[in-house]
């Protein structure tokens, strides 16, 4: 055994005689030390495994800082203060019916057209879903295992598949990562967990709707899915929170593995609280996703629109290690009012022959502050690799910012290397031409803005595209004249 | 007898620039009755567009003094959608091109705004392909360019064709069209002419802003007026088209300006 080791063990026995939380309470004190990260395990029963893992993940974590390289500024966030675990609320607390909603939240539901049912699970109405930390509910799940597709929460596959968790999770973010994801792996909660085995096309899509509940609660989730060979999966996540005049924290990690001829297609419609008009309160996403094209002709596609959340940090990337593999990402993100996002993808080329493609819209309004950083790395050994990558940045007012930072780093000659960028603002007279032909201020806006960002909504599976373009228009109401 | 509708009335117009408070318009008077079309010519800089502009509601400019009505209505006070909505059409001399946005997408969206300010239910899609087939053939078209993003790459020619066919689906009753000619070639405006000569009709009314003879010779206007640093300095019949041509527009700053009354 080595030194580490040895330490290592004797300081998790020291901890499990220590251990007193209450297990049973339904949300933990705030604050985090071992102790609390073996509670949530045990709340979740896990195997020791997995509390060994998280531990290792929380004892790194405690020798990291946050990272400061982002184009982002808010105050100190402080670990200790945050609750890292809450069942979700009973139905008696909850509003117990729409009419206990915010009203301003249901006038953007009714605008993004969600239907009456689900605008009710969605503000947190009681009703028979289960959200925060708890798993998702999972849908057609029967239908899904005839064709032998696992679609689960992460606890549950934790106590079913424990091979398949143990063999890949972290397997392509470890738990030494990055600072937010390092936590996340110490304190996630919970999360979907998606499995296709070789030679199967998933049925249908699969989604979850994530969303922020309690107040004060972090949200960690952790989503792994695997694609084996020859099979293909498309996988929504949709993502909303009610407001808050509090900061929230969310660090969620996603893991994507694609074997030979796997397909993995990932969409994103975040629309977390963005804080008010001032800035005040809004969801603080930082997001580690990352998919590994472990195959040969394997793909992974990332599609998000961005419009929610106070800061967004993330960086959706591909490991493109199988030759012939390819990754794609496509993203929108929005940044209005007070709102920063600092966001874009990181594709590394290491198979021979390998492609990716970049497509990134940023759109910025009022003081929002939008950021495109991505990075395309080319290794020796990807002879033959390609790369084309298109940053377009639109400005609505003078008060917001756009920037952009492309980073290269191209080590063999035979690499093929496109890069396109512009930047353009709404003018006034895009407005007066749709005004003079009817269109209100706002669907003006909306109709240039949704123009600006089809090459990326069009990757959207259909209904997330019709939410995708009403949302954009809603974010940025109020965002001119 | 028909009795006349009074389409536009405007009466001592004066607007200026609002960010430096240049007078651009010094008091126009301008009368349209329903069925007419007038043509407004003049030098560059006279203040054509800013005409059309001041009446289409952009932004950027200031009324001083004077009044529109438009079918009675105080057009002035209406926000320009809500203008469009109502039936005024501006053709644009430099129309703007919106990416990603398609071409018939936008048109229907336009559409069905005014529709639902007539409380009209939103088109059928079959009833608008067709409605999008018929008016495209009458300014000849392409369907190419009926699916390509509005005005996006579009030739000047291709523009200006663009809006006779957008003017042609949204049916105004008052279109006012700034140098539709302009930017096209002899074919080209022929189409264009004949379009418009076919949108003609007893219950609307047309302002025609152009500079040439040549589209006077496709489209008779009812009246011509000259519009000369910012006022109607000379109203008559298509001859007077003719006499400006040969003459161009130094004749009239000369001599004591018809109808406006004041000499600069
Ligand atoms: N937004 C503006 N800011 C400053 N000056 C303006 C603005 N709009 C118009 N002008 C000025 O007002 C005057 C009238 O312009 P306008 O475009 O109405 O002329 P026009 O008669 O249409 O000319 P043309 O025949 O060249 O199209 C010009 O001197 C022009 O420079
Ligand atoms: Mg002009």
């Amino acid at each position: 055994m080595s030194s580490n080791e040895v330490l290592s063990e004797l300081t998790s026995q020291e901890y499990r005689h220590g251990f007193v939380t209450d297990v049973e309470s339904e949300v933990f004190r705030p604050g985090l030390d071992e102790e609390i990260v073996a509670a949530i395990s045990a709340k979740k029963k896990e195997p020791q495994w997995l509390l060994d893992w998280r531990l290792k993940a929380y004892r790194h974590w405690l020798k990291m800082t946050e990272p400061k390289w982002a184009k982002v500024s808010y105050p100190p966030i402080d670990y200790q203060a945050i609750r890292y675990y809450a069942a979700p609320k009973s139905a008696k607390d909850g509003p117990q019916s729409l009419a206990d909603v915010d009203p301003e939240l249901l006038r953007t539901y009714e605008k993004l057209g969600v239907p009456l049912e689900e605008r009710a699970i969605l503000a947190g109405v009681a009703v028979d879903a289960v959200f925060d930390s708890v798993s998702v509910a999972t849908t057609f799940r029967e239908s899904l295992a005839k064709v032998g597709v696992i679609f689960c929460s992460f606890s549950e596959a934790v106590h079913q598949h424990p091979d398949l968790v143990k063999k890949y999770l972290g397997s392509v973010v470890p738990y030494t990562d990055n600072f937010f994801a390092t936590l996340n792996s110490a304190v996630f909660s919970d999360g979907s967990f998606c499995f296709v085995p070789k030679g199967v096309r998933c049925p249908m899509e699969l989604s979850t709707y994530f969303r922020i509940n309690q107040a004060d609660t972090g949200q960690f989730e952790r989503t792994l899915i695997v694609a084996e060979e020859g099979a293909s999966v498309s996988y929504l996540e949709g993502c909303t929170a009610p407001k808050r005049d509090t900061n929230q924290l969310h660090a969620a990690v996603v893991e994507l593995v694609a074997l030979d001829d796997a397909k993995i297609k990932y969409s994103t419609v975040q629309n977390w609280y963005p804080g008010d008009k001032d800035g005040k309160g809004g969801i603080y996403n930082f997001v580690t996703k990352r998919g590994k094209c472990a195959g040969k002709r394997s793909k992974i596609s990332w599609t998000q629109v961005e419009t929610g959340s106070s800061i967004t940090w993330k960086y959706p990337s591909c490991i493109l290690l199988g030759d012939d593999s390819v990754g794609e990402f496509y993203s929108v993100a929005l940044a209005n009012n007070y709102q920063q996002a600092d966001t874009g993808t990181k594709m590394i080329h290491i198979g021979k022959n390998t492609r990716s493609t970049i497509v990134s819209k940023g759109i910025s309004a009022g003081h929002g502050q939008n950021t495109y950083r991505g990075g395309v790395s080319i290794a020796k050994s990807a002879i033959g690799a390609r790369n084309y990558s298109q940053c377009d940045s639109l400005l609505i007012g003078d008060q917001c910012g756009a920037h952009t930072f492309p980073y290269l780093d191209v080590k063999t000659s035979t690499a093929q290397i496109e890069h396109e960028a512009s930047t353009s603002k709404i003018g006034e007279d895009q407005l007066f031409y749709c005004r003079q032909r009817g269109l209100t201020n706002e669907d003006a806006v909306s109709l240039i803005v949704n123009g600006f960002a089809r090459r990326v909504i069009r990757e959207l599976p259909m209904e997330f595209a019709v939410e995708a373009t009403k949302l954009l228009g809603v974010s940025l109401e109020g965002s001119v004249g | 007898m028909n009795v006349t509708t009074t389409i536009l009335e405007i009466r001592g117009l004066k607007a200026r620039i609002a960010e430096d408070g240049t007078e651009i318009l010094k008091g126009v008077d301008l009368t349209v009755n329903a069925g007419e079309v007038h043509a407004i010519m003049g030098p560059n800089g006279s203040g054509k567009s800013t005409l059309a502009h001041v009446l289409s509601g952009r932004e950027g400019y200031e009324v001083t003094d004077g009044t529109v009505l438009y079918k009675g209505k105080d057009l002035l006070s209406m926000p320009p959608e809500e203008r469009a909505r109502e039936g005024v059409f501006l053709s644009f001399q430099y129309p703007v091109e919106i990416p990603g946005v398609a071409n018939t997408y936008f048109l229907r969206m336009a559409l069905n705004a005014v529709r639902k300010h007539r409380g009209l239910p939103e088109v059928d899609a079959m009833d608008f392909l067709a409605l999008v087939e018929e008016k495209a053939a009458l300014v000849e078209m392409e369907d190419a360019l009926l699916s390509r993003n509005v005005n996006e790459g579009f030739s000047g020619g291709e523009k200006k064709r663009n809006e006779i066919f957008q003017m042609a689906v949204l049916d105004p009753t008052l279109a006012i069209l700034d140098e539709t000619d302009s930017g096209l070639d002899i074919d080209a405006l022929r189409v264009v002419a004949s379009g418009v000569n076919s949108l003609r009709s007893a219950d609307r009314a047309m302002l025609l802003i152009t500079h040439y003879q040549r589209l006077l010779n496709y489209i008779t206007p009812d009246v011509i007026h000259v519009l000369s640093d910012g006022r109607i300095v000379r109203t008559g019949d298509k001859s007077l088209a003719l006499l400006l041509e040969e003459k161009g527009y130094g004749w009239l700053e000369a001599e004591a300006p018809v109808g406006a009354g004041k000499a600069s």
